[in-house]
């Protein structure tokens, strides 16, 4: 039976527009616009979308590093305790903060240049209870070689490592204090294609290992397919399209996820479709469209989309749950 | 099977790695740019000297700096008084030693004390935001928009002349330049994901901003500091000269150069006021030769 570890409930985060003098408030970012969302221990849930639709910040609002502007972020412990995150005081997150990770995109700016490895990953153990410095530094070690690299680089300063190693120690940092959920922020990006594949065999090696949930953030629907166990697709702070990685592949509902996919490029000739090419930029996220914030782009719009909100419903495709939020679809809707 | 593929890839990677001979620490790559560059070094260098000579000042003259010696007054400079002596016999060589004392501490500290207010307000409303930010920056606005002579005109008549009251006003008038220093780079490194990464631990405040983000913001402001040092040092001299500064009786380099307003002695006795009026040129000259130096090789976008 598969548990919820994660339940995020009408999840918003609007950041205020400030302009003129006086900093007053103009408008707002939706950068997360009401999104629901399970995350099941054990699984990888990819996080697919264009940049700028609120990938990260959805990642950050789980984690408490941006306040939610409302909603409820609800973790579930292994013995089925369900503690809201959002409304907790500061020090009451501690124990979480332990379950709950992120290695973050840019392996420049993911290391302290001032502090030694040690130096920057001790805090956090001091701080979660590992008094003794040999513990500290045995625990350091050990993930060191967890992920390939030597004990001894520890005392190394960040700039005597490669991109790909300063991810390695990234992953160590998520790891040293046994979380159960990491968020995984493009976590390969920015990395060299060889260097891509190796950093996420290892990611796949280390969730066996240590039972591990992943939410794995990508804007690259080609890794995705391999890696997650199900995809959720956001547009424009929206869920679009949420269901197991094979079936948004084979089975895809949402007119934007199948624009996605097309992009994605394929070595097979054979099976090259045509590709949708999307119009337009993305719109602000300050004035998203009224009706379906995707018609203004899409191919299959109608009269209904440009006055209607779509709602994210429940169908069925291969027997697996499937959500997606569409006038167009002719399945019937599972309530 | 022994061993993964992944595992060999990873193995080969590491032996790559290890040839690889890596460089040495930080530290000793900005202590190289700077001994490269040539103009900083031979700032240092006289910068040091004028700093001993200040402090072991006893050991380098015989004289007494306030002792007055009617029977060798305004002589000119000679064997036993290398810079002279001024109209009340007192010998200028061991003044400007002693005034250096004074004024490079007044100088220094100023400089050092604004910087640890500037610097202590800065990183924390800088890193932290909202109206304790905007507070700040307003209270910053207005010191440093305020006329730093009718501050001393103010409390001079207020409370006397005094070389704290002095320091006092510099810090006042200092702390703001350092602050925004300070704000300006917190704004930006907070978000860096190594600061995200340590809120994600639930770290204090405290611990984030004033242990892991302050020592990447340390380069610009430590520059800073030495250019203040240079101009609080020339703005004592200047108050000094005016006899708004530092008690006359008390030997700065500001109130040595206070006996040129007189113009017998501008005229006639040159040695009066033209040696201490090199010493505090060569000095500030030397302090921004460092300060430029520093600014270079701890520029992050001038690192190789
Ligand atoms: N601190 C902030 N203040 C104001 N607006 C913000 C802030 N952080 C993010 N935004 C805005 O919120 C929107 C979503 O940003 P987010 O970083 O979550 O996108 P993303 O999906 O992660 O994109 P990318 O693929 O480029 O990383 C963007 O329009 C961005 O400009
Ligand atoms: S609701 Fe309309 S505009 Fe929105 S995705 Fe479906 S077809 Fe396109
Ligand atoms: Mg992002």
């Amino acid at each position: 039976m598969k548990k919820e570890i994660l339940k995020l409930r009408g999840v918003k985060v609007h950041f205020p527009v400030q302009a003129g003098v006086f900093n007053r408030v103009v408008g707002h970012v939706l950068a997360v616009d009401g999104v629901d969302l399970d995350i099941f221990r054990g699984e990888v849930l990819g996080l697919a979308g264009e940049s700028g639709c609120g990938k990260t910040t959805l990642g950050k609002a789980i984690l408490r590093l941006v306040e939610p502007t409302d909603g409820e972020v609800k973790y579930i412990s292994q013995d089925d305790d369900e503690t809201e995150l959002t409304s907790l005081e500061k020090k009451d997150m501690d124990p979480f903060r332990k379950k709950l990770q992120i290695v973050f995109q840019d392996p420049h700016s993911s290391l302290n240049p001032s502090f030694t490895i040690f130096g920057s990953l001790q805090d956090p153990l001091k701080k979660f209870g590992i008094k003794s410095k040999e513990e500290r530094r045995k625990i350091i070690g050990d993930l060191l070689e967890a992920v390939n690299m030597r004990r001894e680089y520890m005392d190394r300063y960040p700039h005597e490592f490669s991109g790909g190693q300063r991810q390695r120690i990234g992953i160590v940092r998520a790891l040293c204090l046994e979380p159960e959920l990491i968020v995984c922020d493009e976590a390969v990006s920015a990395l060299d294609v060889s260097i891509q594949a190796q950093v996420l065999k290892l990611l796949m090696q280390l969730k066996k290992e240590k039972n591990l949930t992943y939410l794995f953030i990508t804007h690259d629907l080609s890794v995705t397919e391999y890696l997650c166990d199900r995809i959720a697709v956001m547009y424009l702070g929206r869920i679009v399209e949420l269901c197991v990685s094979e079936d948004l592949y084979n089975n895809t509902l949402h007119p934007y996820s199948e624009a996605l996919i097309s992009a994605i490029p394929v070595a097979d000739l054979d099976k090259q479709t045509k590709r949708i090419v999307l119009e337009g930029d993305v719109p602000s996220p300050v004035n998203p469209p009224k009706g379906c914030p995707f018609h203004p782009r899409c191919p299959k719009a109608t009269d209904i989309c440009k006055t209607e909100v779509p709602t994210l419903k429940k169908y069925s495709t291969n027997g697996n749950e499937h959500y997606a939020s569409c006038h167009l679809i002719d399945l019937p809707e599972i309530t | 099977m022994a061993k993964s593929s992944l595992d060999k890839k990873f193995d080969q990677i590491r032996k790559r790695e290890e040839e690889k001979t890596f460089s040495t620490k930080k530290r000793s790559r900005i202590v190289n740019k700077f001994l490269n560059n040539r103009l900083a070094v031979l700032g240092l260098i006289i910068f040091t000297i004028i700093i001993l000579a200040s402090i072991f000042a006893p050991l380098l003259s015989p004289y007494d700096p306030m002792r007055v010696d009617l029977r060798s007054m305004r002589q000119p400079p000679s064997f036993d008084h290398w810079f002279g002596t001024d109209s009340t016999g007192r010998d200028v060589f061991t003044r400007v030693l002693f005034g250096g004392r004074v004024s490079i501490f007044i100088g220094l500290g100023s400089a050092i004390l604004s910087a640890v207010v500037g610097i202590a307000v800065g990183c924390y409303a800088g890193y932290k935001g909202g109206w304790i930010d905007v507070i700040a920056l307003r209270i910053s606005e207005i010191f440093m928009s305020f006329p730093q002579i009718i501050l001393v005109l103010l409390l001079v008549s207020i409370t006397g002349q005094s070389l704290f009251n002095l320091m006092a006003i510099f810090i006042l008038t200092g702390w703001g330049g350092m602050y925004r220093l300070a704000r300006a780079r917190m704004l930006s490194l907070r978000e860096e994901e190594y600061v995200q990464a340590l809120r994600s631990f639930g770290l204090s405040t405290f611990t984030i901003c004033y242990k892991h983000m302050l020592p990447n913001a340390l380069s610009p402001i430590m520059v800073n500091i030495t250019l203040s040092t240079a101009m609080f040092i020339l703005t004592e001299a200047g108050l000094s000269f005016l006899g708004l500064g530092v008690p006359l009786n008390i030997p700065t380099w500001g109130n040595i150069l206070n006996v040129a307003q007189d113009i017998l002695i501008l005229q006639n006795y040159w040695w009066m006021w033209g040696p201490v009026g090199i010493v505090i040129s060569v000095f500030v000259l030397c302090v921004n030769f460092i300060g430029d130096g520093l600014r270079d090789s701890t520029d992050p976008s001038q690192q190789g």
